[in-house]
């Protein structure tokens, strides 16, 4: 593995090893001393092309807790904005001396191309990118929900039987098409449950089911796991391609509420990526329940960026290796 | 069968548990019994190494007899430390796996850490466990117990408890068997031509 | 006195085998008369194991100039064009400024004529300034020293169907023809790809084959209620092949171009992200590439047009999104063809079919008087010679188009454009362009 770019590329085996090394990440970070030594002398560079701090946040605390140096490059107010190419900001930074590329981007593929194009020779993580991929948070989901199912001795394990129901906007959500991916290769059963505006037309050949009715779905497939999408207001109006008639119509038929917070099994639990639209995809009851991990699934990001920057980095290249 | 192209045994199943036996004897003793010790045992052979060395100190304190916590008692004397992210030869090798580390429930501080672990050889591992133990807690004192040192030190690092000395080339290979892992005991010597076929872990054996 | 031309030899058509000479910009004897009437100082060419072709006419050239000479001139995409064979390029009105005026296209036609690779016919705008508003006048055009018979908003849809109604009109009083960029904008905001199972799980906004397939059903029905002919540029979709097939059943006068990209590539091709893939419309699915490949084979579409879409290096080596749409088109496209056609048995298409969908139906749709007639004497000596059997591999960085956006770097192709004749003089000979003075 010499990037992470998609969900998808990663081999059951692969999946579980990054979820293995997360767990034992998460440990060193119950201790007082949470630095780690691997990557001392590395610089990673966070290049942010969109807003998102906590994702930055998360990579950044990974990278820092394995003594990295961190160069955080956010596209606002910098050379971006004045039209300055993804490729020739992509260089200057290598020329810095950076040694990883964690990106973030709006342009689905960007990553992809940062990887592939030539133009640097570094690993590229993808932390989002447009409406594909963002394999991170599906890794950490999938942490997340393993801790959920096999308790302490999870190494090793996959997911397999577990039953995931993932609702909400899947045309625009890379944590969507992460997630089915991911949870996929490990073995769960997954349906999507969103309107029929916003599950995009090719998703019937995706390894999960359809579905466009949640209370049937919650009754029918008595899910472990149910994992609630943000969903932007905007896209109800005309502009933002009215996907849907209004917010409290989108409330009534996909959001959890009350009543479909009740409807789950006792053991389940709700997911959220972040950041959360309360009364919109999910009530305040539901944010704030036992049943909830968002709240865990934040720490165990950390542990799961660890890992994938242990993984990518802490090893040498081939090359170094011949050289030496 | 103990030489040829399988190499030579220098240590079979029975010296091996006798070793053992002396070494947590050597332990009871210079630490003037097991109040305050903890053993950790450096993934991969060290592990098992630990627990059997923690075995046999708890039935020399005949702690065993409480037999209802005697399990509770092995995991509270030993432990497993991995030190894969402090070693200083990461970048030379592909990314190695995470072996876990499980640390006795009273923690290492204040306490007689004994690290245990195979092979002595250039001594990087155990520079690496003790910036390890110290990301941990801060022990009173840590010793070094080994089952074979066998030379070529790289580092100021002595064992306090030695299983063997074996004087050995640099090229030879020295190949710990254990029954956790190998199904059998014993400790190999190959020469300088010798085909490990397998490849079992023959880097960490040169640890 | 210009050189003459005496071909030993070549397959006419891939058929009967004949000497031909040019001489005096024609075809001036064929047969045992070729080489009885050439003259002393007649250079000979031997045709054995090539196939003559009237000299191809593409319908669909961006040739960029002017305002973008960075991606391509007049003079280097008319050099592209004679090494693909061509003698007639339609050069595309989305120039800066556009091509809305008699004085534009005089220009372009002049730059043409005196690069003297091929012959430049433009193509004006049919609204001004590409906006979908106002009809650009279509008249003084169509009168200038351009003779623009062509008129498309190419890149743009004419989407007010009001509008269209008038364009198809309005033509008729010079025999002029709308060719349309069949696509519906409101379905298409923002698409970057073919909407489907690709784009999907590429996350890449999709443009969906009903957005092509919608304009198309209204124009071709707008076109047979004003009696005009309509010309549909690029079809890519297996519904738009069922549309026009319906309608010229239905006695429509419609025609319509297919690109060669649409006859080899799908869809696949863009999970890598390579901008190289990124054309409009999009690369369709495999079922999309074999229902146009029938159609061209049995006639429903009648041409097939490059597309030739040259960009500067800057507007490809970037994100996907952030790239041009398009690909160039003029030096593979023969190969493109006989991979796709003339190799595939399934096609039952033979070399005669070539110059008919690259030759003579393109010349007639333009009305380009003088092209893609028959290898005839007495018929303006436009042709080109080509080596069947020749395989070769695409490098862009010796492609002669001012643009590397090819999407075939690295193939490997079969044919190889042995020479060109426009006018009766040599623009290709040994597969390389001639000096400006030996033309």
């Amino acid at each position: 593995m010499r990037h992470l770019l998609s969900a998808a590329d990663l081999t059951r085996a692969e999946a579980i090893e990054i979820l293995d090394t997360a767990e034992t990440m998460a440990q060193t970070q119950s201790r007082e001393i949470k630095k780690l030594p691997p990557l001392r002398g590395m610089t990673v560079v966070n290049l942010f092309f969109e807003d998102s701090t906590r994702t930055r946040i998360s990579f950044e605390a990974a990278a820092k807790r394995l003594s990295a140096d961190v160069i955080n490059f956010s596209a606002k107010g910098s050379s971006v904005s004045k039209g300055e190419s993804l490729k020739d900001t992509a260089q200057t930074l290598a020329a810095m001396g950076a040694d990883a590329v964690v990106i973030r981007h709006p342009a689905s593929g960007a990553p992809h191309r940062l990887a592939t194009a030539g133009w640097i020779d570094t690993p590229v993580i993808n932390a989002g990118d447009g409406m594909h991929q963002h394999p991170t948070q599906a890794l950490l989901d999938a942490f997340t929900m393993r801790r959920r199912r096999h308790g302490a001795a999870t190494t090793g394990t996959d997911l397999a039987g577990a039953r995931v129901v993932i609702v909400g906007d899947v045309l625009h959500s890379r944590v969507a098409r992460s997630n089915v991916d991911l949870l996929a290769t490990l073995g769960a059963d997954v349906v999507l449950v969103a309107p029929p505006t916003l599950l995009p037309v090719g998703a019937e050949v995706w390894p999960c089911a359809l579905s466009y009715d949640l209370d049937a779905t919650i009754a029918e497939h008595t899910p472990d796991a149910i994992m609630m999408l943000r969903v932007q207001r905007e896209r109800m109006s005309s502009a933002g391609g009215g996907f849907f008639p209004s917010p409290m119509e989108y409330s009534r038929r996909y959001g959890l509420d009350g009543a479909r917070l009740r409807a789950l099994p006792d053991h389940a639990i709700v997911m959220h990526p972040g950041p959360m639209n309360r009364g919109l995809e999910i009530s305040a009851q539901a944010a704030d329940s036992a049943r909830s991990t968002v709240v865990e699934q934040v720490s165990n990001g950390v542990a799961v960026r660890m890992a994938v920057l242990y993984l990518l980095l802490a090893g040498g290249r081939s090359s170094e290796r011949n050289a030496q | 069968m103990s030489s040829g192209s399988l190499g030579t045994i220098v240590l079979t199943e029975s010296d091996i548990s006798r070793a053992l036996t002396r070494i947590a004897h050597e332990i009871l003793e210079r630490n003037k019994g097991a109040q305050d010790l903890v053993l950790l045992g450096i993934p991969t052979r060290g592990a098992p190494l630990a627990r059997r060395v923690g075995a046999r100190i708890l039935s020399a304190e005949n702690r065993e007899g409480d037999s209802v916590d005697g399990i509770d008692s092995l995991d509270s004397l030993v432990g497993a430390l991995d030190i894969t992210m402090h070693r200083d030869d990461l970048r030379r090798q592909p990314t190695r796996a995470l072996e876990p580390t499980r640390i006795p429930a009273g923690g290492i501080d204040d306490k007689v850490v004994v690290l245990v672990d195979d092979v002595l050889y250039s001594g990087r591992t155990i520079r690496a466990a003790l910036d390890a133990i110290s990301d941990i807690g801060r022990p009173r004192a840590v010793q070094l117990a080994v089952l074979v040192d066998r030379g070529h030190r790289e580092l100021p690092i002595r064992a306090d408890y030695i299983g063997k000395n074996l004087p050995t080339s640099r090229s030879e290979r020295v190949r710990v068997q254990l029954r956790e892992l190998d199904g059998t005991d014993a400790v190999v010597l190959h020469g300088t031509d010798a085909v490990v076929l397998d490849g079992t872990d023959a880097v960490v054996l040169d640890g | 006195m210009s050189t003459s031309y005496l071909i030993r030899g070549a397959a006419l058509l891939g058929g009967e085998r004949s000497d031909l000479l040019l001489a005096d910009g024609v075809i001036a004897a064929a047969g045992p008369d070729a080489a009885a009437q050439a003259t002393a100082d007649a250079i000979t060419l031997d045709g054995e194991g090539l196939v003559a072709l009237p000299g191809l006419v593409d319908l669909h050239t961006h040739l960029r100039e002017p305002g973008r000479e960075d991606a391509e001139t007049v003079y280097s995409g008319t050099r592209a064009a004679a090494l693909g064979g061509f003698t007639c390029v339609h050069a595309m009105a989305n120039t800066d400024p556009v091509a809305d005026t008699a004085g534009v296209v005089e220009q372009v036609w002049r730059l043409g004529n005196e690069a003297g690779w091929a012959e430049v016919r433009p193509v004006g705008a049919v609204t001004v300034g590409l906006d979908g508003e106002h009809l650009a006048e279509l008249g003084a055009m169509a009168d200038s020293a351009a003779r623009v018979r062509v008129f498309s908003d190419d890149g743009k849809c004419v989407w007010d169907p009001v509008l269209m109604r008038r364009a198809l009109e309005y033509v008729k009083a010079f025999d002029g023809v709308i060719a349309q960029h069949a696509q519906e904008p409101r379905l298409t905001e923002g698409a970057l790809m073919h909407e489907g199972v690709v784009s999907a799980e590429l996350g890449l906004t999709g443009w969906p084959a009903v957005a092509e397939e919608a304009v198309i059903a209204r124009d071709v029905l707008l076109a047979e209620h004003v009696g005009s002919r309509i010309h549909i540029c690029h079809l890519s979709t297996a519904g738009s092949v069922d549309i026009v097939r319906w309608a010229k059943a239905r006695g429509i006068d419609v025609t319509a171009e297919v690109t060669p990209h649409h006859l080899i590539l799908t869809d696949e091709s863009v999970r890598g992200y390579d901008p190289q893939f990124k054309v409009n419309p999009p690369l369709r699915t495999a079922a999309d590439v074999a229902a146009v490949r029938a159609g061209l084979a049995d006639g429903t579409i009648d041409i097939v047009a490059t597309d030739h879409a040259p960009h500067a290096a800057q507007d490809k080596d970037c994100e996907f999104a952030a790239a041009a749409f398009g690909m160039t088109g003029l030096e593979t496209a023969l190969s493109v063809v006989a991979e796709t056609m003339v190799n595939d048995d399934a096609n039952d298409f033979g070399w005669a079919d070539v110059a008919r969908v690259m030759s003579t139906a393109p010349a007639r749709i333009g009305r380009v008087a003088g092209q893609g007639g028959a290898l005839r004497v007495g018929e303006p000596a436009n042709l080109t010679l080509v080596d069947p059997d020749a395989r070769w591999t695409v490098d862009p960085a010796r492609l002669r188009t001012a643009s590397d956006n090819t999407p075939f770097a690295g193939r490997e192709l079969p044919t190889r454009v042995v020479a060109t004749f426009w006018r009766g003089a040599a623009t290709v000979l040994d597969g390389e362009p001639q000096p400006d003075g030996a033309r």
